[in-house]
């Protein structure tokens, strides 16, 4: 295994920040101009809203679905919606669902197929490509980073996973650049935030204050550009620039944690046997929350079933987890049978062997296992207690 | 001439023993399915779809309920003997049920309480799932049983392959479904994490937590889903309470409520 002479390569990841000229501003009417631009083109809007105390991502009709004046307080196995004087709409961090609900579906058939006399089961029908195109508004920094990392997963080696593909190829991505970090965000250790710069069609930055609420518009693609011209819009000033770059520099200096990143797959790779995961493993859950929430992980599995007269079966896609004795069965058994293993498995592949495997962290920084693990632990955490030199 | 010979179906038999029913009407809710089920197997023993009773043996038993008399015991012995391959349904079969709470106090206690004149009953001391008293092929848990893993059960046994019914926590369901978690985002107990799946997550689904009707799942840490429960705020009678239900008598969630118990003795003593 190899990893690269300096952390950056290692991680892959190489980031200037300069917000990029021929930016333009926005009012709320704008953005309200802007929605019903994607949807006139087609585009099924999903966006930010609140369900059930938690802001999810679903699909909107207007600009007064979005969570106004609403944000969230996270703490590891806490999540709490609270609400802020302001009015923003975007004033709050990720919450318990990512894009992967739409990318990478949680459930999907692959095929199906008929028992044919001679021939055996003969595939009778693929699964549907999406007949959907997809404007995802509000897609944080880390969350940009997330879906490039599922890309690589899904559309770069050899296998390509056609149902992501059909789903990501027309998906519109409106960003987000943060201005409210949550308390178990870490996107800066990451290198994948707070700003986004690539990776999206258009990217918001939401100035809001007793006298203004407006939003810089930085364009990144040329169908972002085309969607512009129908909205209306002013030039960004440098002034408005300046008030966007201190939005993403007071975000980047409030992360809710950090985590040491350098050097880290090469020394996790060395602790497989440290007591700490014995200790995580006495509370750990098994549960595969963390694994479910997190943007990244792309486990599932594949099951084939039948009806009762055996002649017609489907073969379905469903998301799976380190965290099940299934997910490691071969024959004779589970081959991570502990919590202790599976828990291992989990952090050392989303920090250290996923670098080898896509050249890249499996880990984007957006705290979401810690929030959403119901006894709130932390890899941040469990990370720094590896790496504490032994007393 | 030659009649080509039509390949025997399949027999089934559903038998009850100390139980509600409600596993088996699953059966009879199974509607157009249910004729599909017709269709595939014989339906030898069924009291609850009609009376046509037809002697074994039986190429599959489905067994609901728990075994709580000496009569039950020796009667459980009798269709195992008569069934090739023999299913357990629902938490009774499975875990002892309900009924097993009283294995956790003084069944005469119970009766003396309970009836005019004890002496006429006569049970065990304890309520024990199926699988204490006959080797079991395949346990389907659940209070109730949901349908379309028994239809995936009886699937499976008639093409002779494994069931796809997956024994991991409840959780995995409830985010498939995208819900917002009761336990992290309303503080609301939940017994999800150690529960196995099934239901499809109904509960939390109703943002209610869940009621662990599926039983322990694979690999379930108790203490720590205790400790978390307290930190919610649940006392101690409280958590006792949430583990003694349907699936009180099975070993984790036993073991657990009894160790609470423990505990409190000791801090008294
Ligand atoms: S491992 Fe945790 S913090 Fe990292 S990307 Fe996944 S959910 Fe986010
Ligand atoms: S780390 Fe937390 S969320 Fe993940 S499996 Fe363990 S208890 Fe569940
Ligand atoms: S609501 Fe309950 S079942 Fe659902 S994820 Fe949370 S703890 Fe698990």
């Amino acid at each position: 295994m190899t990893f690269g002479p300096c952390c950056d390569v290692a991680w892959g990841i190489h980031r200037d920040v300069t917000l990029s000229d021929g930016a333009l501003l926005i009012d709320r009417r704008g953005l309200e101009t802007l929605f019903q631009a994607l949807g006139s083109q087609g585009y099924t809007v999903i966006a930010p809203t609140v369900r059930d105390g938690a802001i999810v991502y679903d699909e909107v009709d207007g600009i007064e679905e979005l969570p106004a004046g609403v944000t969230d307080i996270q703490q590891p196995g806490s999540y709490r919606l609270s609400t802020r004087d302001d009015g923003a709409l975007f004033g709050y961090a990720v919450g318990p669902h990512s894009w992967k609900k739409y990318l990478f579906r949680s459930e999907a058939v692959v095929f199906r197929a008929r028992l044919d006399a001679e021939r055996g089961f003969v595939p009778s029908e693929a699964g549907e490509p999406a007949a959907t195109r997809y404007a995802f508004v509000g897609v944080r920094a880390c969350e940009v980073a997330a879906i490039e990392v599922q890309d690589r997963v899904f559309l770069e080696g050899s296998h390509r996973e056609r149902d992501y593909e059909s789903r990501r190829d027309g998906a519109f991505v409106i960003a987000v650049q943060c201005g409210e970090p949550g308390g178990t965000c870490f996107c800066v250790s990451m290198h994948t935030g707070p700003r986004a710069e690539s990776g999206f069609d258009l990217a918001l930055t939401e100035l809001v204050d007793a006298q203004l609420h407006e939003f810089v518009v930085e364009v990144g693609s040329a169908r972002g550009g085309a969607i512009m011209a129908s909205v209306p819009s002013r030039p960004a000033q440098s002034r408005d620039l300046g008030a966007a770059r201190a939005v993403s520099d007071r975000a980047a200096s409030r992360m809710g944690r950090t985590m040491e990143s350098d050097g880290l797959p090469q020394r996790l790779a060395e602790l497989l046997e440290h007591p700490q995961w014995d200790d995580v493993a006495s509370r750990c859950l098994s549960c595969t929350n963390c694994t479910l929430v997190c943007p990244t992980c792309f486990c599932s599995s594949v099951e084939d079933t039948t009806d009762l007269t055996g002649t017609e079966a489907i073969r379905t896609r469903r998301w799976d987890s380190c965290f099940t004795l299934d997910h490691s069965y071969i024959h004779g058994g589970s081959v991570r049978a502990s919590t202790r293993d599976q828990y291992r498995q989990w952090l050392t592949h989303k920090l250290s062997t996923w670098v080898d495997q896509f050249g890249t962290s499996g880990c984007v920084g957006c705290g979401r296992c810690i929030t959403w693990c119901p006894v709130g632990i932390d890899l941040t955490a469990e990370v720094a207690a590896l790496l504490a030199p032994a007393d | 001439m030659n009649t080509p010979e039509v390949p025997r179906k399949p027999s089934i038999a559903v038998w009850k023993f100390a139980s509600c029913d409600g596993c088996q009407l699953t059966l009879l809710d199974c509607e157009d399915d249910l004729l599909a089920v017709a269709g595939e197997v014989e339906l030898a023993y069924f009291l609850e779809a009609g009376r046509a009773s037809v002697g074994g043996p039986y190429d599959l038993s489905i067994v609901e309920g728990s075994i709580t008399t000496a009569g039950d015991a020796a009667r459980i012995r009798e269709v195992r003997a008569m069934s090739k391959r023999l299913v357990t349904i629902g938490a009774c079969a499975t875990a002892g049920g309900i009924q097993a709470l009283r294995n956790f106090g003084d069944v005469k206690e119970f009766l003396a309480i309970v009836y005019a004149q004890p002496q006429f009953i006569s049970t065990l001391t304890d309520s024990t799932p199926i699988a204490a008293h006959v080797p079991v092929d395949f346990e389907l848990r659940g209070c109730p049983i949901t349908k379309t893993q028994l239809l995936e059960v009886i699937g499976a046994f008639l093409h002779g392959r494994r069931p796809n019914v997956s024994p991991h926590s409840v959780c995995v369901e409830c985010k498939r479904a995208g819900n917002v978690c009761v336990t992290v985002a309303h503080g609301t107990p939940c017994l999800g994490p150690v529960t196995q799946a099934g239901c499809g997550a109904l509960c939390p689904s109703y943002n209610r937590g869940c009621y662990g009707c599926f039983g322990p799942m694979e690999n379930p840490n108790l203490p720590s889903m205790v400790q978390t429960l307290r930190y919610q705020g649940v006392d101690d009678g409280g958590v006792i309470r949430m583990l003694r239900t349907f699936n009180a008598g099975a070993p984790p969630f036993r073991d657990a409520s009894e160790a609470i118990e423990a505990e409190a003795r000791g801090s008294e003593a």
